[in-house]
């Protein structure tokens, strides 16, 4: 039985540390290294398994299917190989679900796809569910992780960070509590746009957060880099983020945090009851 | 190039002839000839210009001659007072903001300016804005809400500041925010796309009710070098990504994200900077007129679903 698939299925190396784990002791672990807790990334339906109530997850926007505007070179091919491997339309699944009994509107992006980068579809799938948290006064959820806007859709790309970020403007003045999670990446056209205006910012650890590539940005400047530059703990020293959160302490902080700043929410309380 | 230089030059040798020719006959007979050669060089500039490629035209928004956001300030508006604080960090001299006089109705202006020699490069950044420029403009945007003035941008940015210093001050955060503060205003938003729209950094001061680009600006989510050496692993292959990106005026107006391309005078703005400015005066003064009809809060909605319908999918 040593064989190099069944070893391959029941051992998983740490990309961080390069460690040897148990397949099964590291998924029951959230995918957080037993060593060096180094957070792995997720797919869409691992983090909704992992953060919201069992079996409250219902999708929405589903509809929602690029149409490569600009006839960008390559773009038709990349999108369909992105959506075979991933089994997602876009980079971005939104839907409603439960956390800790308190419903929420959500949207979950996925760095496997193409990414995670924003076009048209995250654009509209990310400012639906704020939207949607304004229309059903819930509080919205919003998982971060995206390498920027996406440049296959040229100039509607650059659009969607203020359709989203407009988006976000709403909730304030409606008073429905929009809470961001960065992990590992939240960069550029996303961070500069709806994930910096949330009413609270989380972040997994070590997550990559920053507006440009760390090449560019050193390179920008002589003032020296620290060495976790564009960290999340350097971000959180920063005053850019509010709480670094382990993952398996992430439904709990959330849930308290939905309970708190969303109890004022007409009918919330009947929600709860 | 060479062509039009040889033309400019034997025009300006006959102009500054004609002033000190005192034979009779002879001032008629260089004024033919000046015309003539106009006649030429506009030919040749109308050929240069009806051939202009995606690249050459990112080369001719960031052109050094081209008017920058000042030159329009003082050829379109009176009056205008700088006010340089964000009260929170620092003066960021890659956005210039304050209030100004548009003939007869006082505004609040702001815009990115880039500079002709090193020593003004260097003083404006480039035209990169850092986090207190954008916060020195979410201050004035207020002000103007407190104070009910519209607001005129200009937009001409490379990219907002990439530093490691603007990243600790929250770049991206100074960005979304100065967005989400045009958002919450009920004066009308004009913006102008000038010369280099340059993602985020454009972005960030241009969440506004009416965009109007200039014929030759561009206005692009990354610059076509930087989007070469992602997907192409070579910048060289500019010329191929400025294409596919579609940043020219005229595909911003074809994809319904801009609402106007201004034109401009032939051999484009530099030429002719004051018919230029006469240009983006009008299209300012027309949008605020037709702003001016709505209420304080269907300016505000009208602002929000006009980017709320920007977007293409199949669905
Ligand atoms: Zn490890």
């Amino acid at each position: 039985m040593r064989t190099g698939d069944a070893s391959a299925s029941r051992f998983v190396q740490c990309q961080n540390c390069k460690k040897t784990l148990f397949a099964t002791d590291f998924a029951s672990n959230l995918k957080v290294c037993a060593y060096c807790g180094h957070h792995h990334r997720l797919t869409w339906r691992e983090r909704i398994d992992w953060t919201f109530d069992e079996g409250s997850f219902v999708e929405t926007d589903t509809e929602l299917v690029s149409g490569d505007p600009l006839q960008f070179p390559d773009y038709q091919p990349k999108h369909l190989a992105a959506q075979e491997k991933t089994g997602m339309a876009d980079s971005v699944v939104t839907g409603r679900a439960t956390i800790q009994g308190v419903p929420v509107s959500i949207a979950i992006s996925d760095f496997h796809f193409m990414g995670g980068s924003m076009g048209s579809v995250a654009g509209e799938k990310v400012t639906r569910a704020l939207e949607r948290g304004c229309d059903e006064r819930i509080p919205v959820v919003i998982f971060c992780a995206s390498g920027g806007a996406r440049m296959q859709e040229g100039l509607l790309s650059l659009m969607q960070m203020a359709k989203s970020t407009a988006a976000v403007e709403r909730c304030q003045r409606e008073g429905v509590p929009y809470i961001a999670v960065f992990t590992d990446p939240t960069m550029a056209g996303v961070l500069a746009s709806y994930a910096s205006v949330a009413d609270v910012i989380l972040s997994e650890p070590k997550a990559l957060v920053g507006f440009a590539g760390a090449r560019v940005s050193k390179q920008a400047q002589v003032v020296k880099a620290p060495d976790d530059f564009q960290q999340a703990e350097w971000v959180l020293r920063s005053g850019m983020l509010d709480r670094i959160v382990e993952r398996r302490d992430m439904r709990a902080t959330l849930g308290s945090l939905v309970r708190m700043l969303g109890a004022h929410l007409r009918g919330l309380e009947e929600k709860l009851a | 190039m060479k062509p039009l230089l040889d033309l400019e030059e034997a025009i300006a040798q006959l102009k500054s002839a004609i002033v000190r020719e005192t034979e009779p006959g002879k001032q008629e007979e260089y004024q033919g000839r000046i015309e003539g050669y106009e006649k030429r060089r506009d030919n040749v500039l109308d050929i240069m210009f009806s051939r202009l490629g995606p690249w050459e035209e990112v080369l001719l928004a960031r052109a050094d001659p081209r008017p920058y956001t000042l030159d329009y300030v003082s050829a379109i508006f009176t009056d205008f007072i700088e006010l340089d604080g964000d009260r929170r960090a620092g003066a960021d001299h890659a956005i210039v903001a304050g209030p100004a006089m548009l003939e007869d109705r006082p505004v609040m202006l702001l815009g990115h300016q880039k500079g002709r020699n090193l020593t003004e490069r260097t003083f404006r950044n480039f035209a990169m804005a850092k986090p207190e420029g954008y916060r020195k403009a979410i201050r004035l945007f207020e002000m103007a809400e407190r104070f009910r003035l519209p607001v005129v941008t200009f937009v001409d940015t490379p990219a907002a500041d990439p530093g490691v210093e603007s990243e600790s001050r929250g770049i991206s955060e100074a960005i979304a925010a100065s967005m989400l503060a045009m958002f919450k205003l009920t004066v009308p938003t004009v913006s102008v796309i000038i010369g280099e729209g340059g993602s985020g950094g454009a972005i960030g001061i241009a969440a506004s009710n009416k965009v109007l680009m200039q014929e030759h600006a561009v206005y692009s989510v990354i610059p076509p070098e930087g989007c070469a050496a992602i997907l192409w692993r070579d910048p060289a292959k500019k010329d191929k990504a400025a294409a596919a990106l579609r940043l020219t005026s005229k595909s911003a107006l074809e994809l319904g994200l801009v609402d106007q391309v201004l034109p401009e005078p032939r051999g484009s703005a530099y030429r002719n900077p004051l018919e230029a400015a006469e240009t983006v005066k009008d299209g300012i003064l027309e949008a605020l007129s037709e702003l001016d009809r709505l209420s304080p809060q269907e300016v505000k909605a009208h602002r929000y679903s006009r980017f709320r319908s920007m977007g293409a999918f199949l669905a």
